[in-house]
């Protein structure tokens, strides 16, 4: 393959993932917003379109068009930047995922992964630690007192948290031998019984621990939690940019879902009688849901259980997990 | 019961108190109380309820301005000034007890004698931005005239639009549909007052 044919065939990848990922991300707001209301006995967005379908469009609209505020004492240029930095580091780290497996589309065979790194799982991982820094920056320069405690979170939060999915994820990384991301989907190729999460629940329940965590999910949403810190790093932000907020948190929660899947949940290897495209869509949405449903049963906990939670628990255990597979792969 | 008795303030309740275990101090017993509750399955629990909620699909949702709750025949709302039945002059005699006893004193009326000296009432007006609904001016009606209606949803674009007397008269077409419901709500008659009703003795 040339040059030209690489980087066309690459951008044109950037531009699907970029549009369907923004679109999924908008979608999932009124997907959140539809199963929170029946799981609370509500209807939700109904009026705007069929079944409130077009909300998505109508919020869009609001955001796009609302008044762009920066506040007199804030520091102009970080408060400006911080929202891009979320959106951006979200959609960064989908560019090590291969999403679906190979396909063929007129005759041209498609990866649908628009950098296959050998070190995906790294390079992903990364990419979405960087993103703290947007609500880091954003609550640290809005000069508000709520922005700053919700910074405050976020650095002890997503840093704390981001150790817990770097030891649970060892583990499996331990048994495949590879960083790679579609080497551990051609690890699971066996079909159901050969997922990692059968070798590795306990690595499979801290990673979704931590991932809650990360992307600032209920049960660990401390970061903007509205009935203590108003809206925490959020709370200065209007219109689209705090829009790129918010489409950054759904994008990080897609990307989890895709990461927990390809790792743990088989990857996109066909399922049975379930081709792998699909499998691999069935899953995320499953974990997607997942995220919503814990949404609407649980509470949240307090940032003292929470970090005693991480630090004397979750990271005991991950270590302990990395040990003990350690000796079983050398027995 | 004494005035001793009465002045007691000390008034003694019935609380019971749920037994609450004193949280744990020791790392130890802090990490065994989590175990406890992970292990629970008190989470899943949770979980469940609300995918039961879901699946089960009872909405409670009222689509408000589409749907309403139906409201009670004793809910005081916008008033309403009604008509004789058959006649249909209007009610009000022009006594003036509503305005008199309106403890908001936003009932205001013009009477004069007609060409029949008949007492007729030529200005109505209750300013609905000072009324507090109190029902005292329904109450006191001797002719049911006055009564409260249903209409709750009283959001205008002028404060004048509060206090028309034709917004509240039962329009003369609507009364010849037979449209005007005889008032169940309050300071009206019961249903069975014609039964219970005791007739004047006129010879002694």
């Amino acid at each position: 393959m040339t040059f030209t044919a690489f980087a066309i065939a690459t951008l044109i990848k950037i531009l699907v993932v970029l549009g369907i990922f923004s679109a999924l991300a908008g979608f999932g707001t009124y997907l959140e917003r539809k199963v929170l209301a029946f799981m609370q006995r509500r209807l939700g967005p109904m009026h705007v379109g069929p079944y409130g379908l077009l909300q998505v469009l109508a919020d869009g609209i609001k955001l796009f068009t609302k008044e762009d505020i920066v506040p007199q004492n804030s520091v102009k240029p970080i408060f400006m930047i911080a929202p891009v930095i979320g959106a951006a580091t979200a959609f960064i780290a989908l560019a090590a995922v291969p999403l679906l497996p190979e396909f063929t589309v007129f005759g041209v065979t498609v990866h649908p992964i628009i950098a296959d790194i050998n070190v995906g799982v790294l390079f992903v991982l990364g990419v979405m630690a960087s993103g703290l820094f947007a609500p880091l920056l954003a609550g640290m320069a809005s000069a508000n007192k709520w922005g700053l405690l919700g910074a405050a979170r976020t650095a002890i939060q997503l840093l704390s948290y981001e150790v817990v999915t770097g030891l649970s994820i060892l583990a499996p990384l331990m048994l495949v031998g590879s960083l790679s991301l579609i080497d551990i989907n051609n690890y699971q190729t066996g079909g159901f019984t050969e997922w990692i999460v059968w070798k590795q629940p306990v690595a499979f329940v801290l990673f979704l621990i931590a991932g809650f965590a990360e992307t600032n999910r209920t049960p660990f949403d401390l970061l903007e939690h509205e009935a203590e810190i108003v809206s925490g790093y959020a709370t200065e932000y209007s219109g689209m940019r705090w829009g790129m907020f918010f489409i950054g948190e759904y994008a990080n929660m897609i990307t989890l879902g895709f990461l927990a899947s390809l790792i743990f949940l088989g990857g996109f290897n066909d399922w049975g009688f379930i081709p792998g495209g699909l499998a691999i869509v069935l899953k995320v949405s499953f974990i997607f849901f997942f995220f919503l449903w814990t949404r609407a049963a649980w509470p949240h906990v307090r940032p003292d259980q929470l970090m005693w939670l991480c630090w004397k628990v979750l990271m005991p255990i991950a270590v302990i997990n990395v040990v003990v597979t350690g000796f079983v792969l050398m027995m | 019961m004494s005035l001793e008795q009465f002045k007691d303030r000390n008034v003694m309740q019935n609380y019971t108190y749920i037994p609450v275990d004193k949280p744990p101090v020791k790392p130890m017993d802090k990490f065994k109380q989590v175990m406890k509750r992970t292990f629970k399955g008190e989470l899943f629990v949770g979980l469940w309820v609300v995918f039961r909620e879901m699946v089960k699909f009872d909405i409670h949702t009222v689509k408000y301005p589409l749907e309403k709750l139906p409201v009670s025949p004793r809910y005081r709302a916008v008033h309403k000034l009604y008509r004789l039945l058959e006649s249909g002059y209007e009610r009000c005699i022009g006594c003036g007890l509503c305005e008199k006893i309106c403890i908001a004193n936003c009932i205001r009326m013009d009477t004069r004698y007609d060409e029949n000296q008949r007492k007729e009432v030529t200005e109505y007006t209750i300013n609905l931005g000072r009324c507090i609904f109190c029902g005292y001016c329904a109450e006191v009606c001797p002719e049911l005239a006055i009564v409260h209606g249903q209409r709750y949803e009283n959001a205008s674009e002028q404060r004048a639009h509060y206090v028309l007397k034709d917004d509240m008269l039962t329009p003369l077409d609507f009364l010849k549909e037979g449209k005007q419901q005889e008032y169940p709500g309050f300071g009206a008659t019961s249903p069975n007052a014609d039964e219970r009703i005791k007739k004047t003795p006129l010879a002694y």
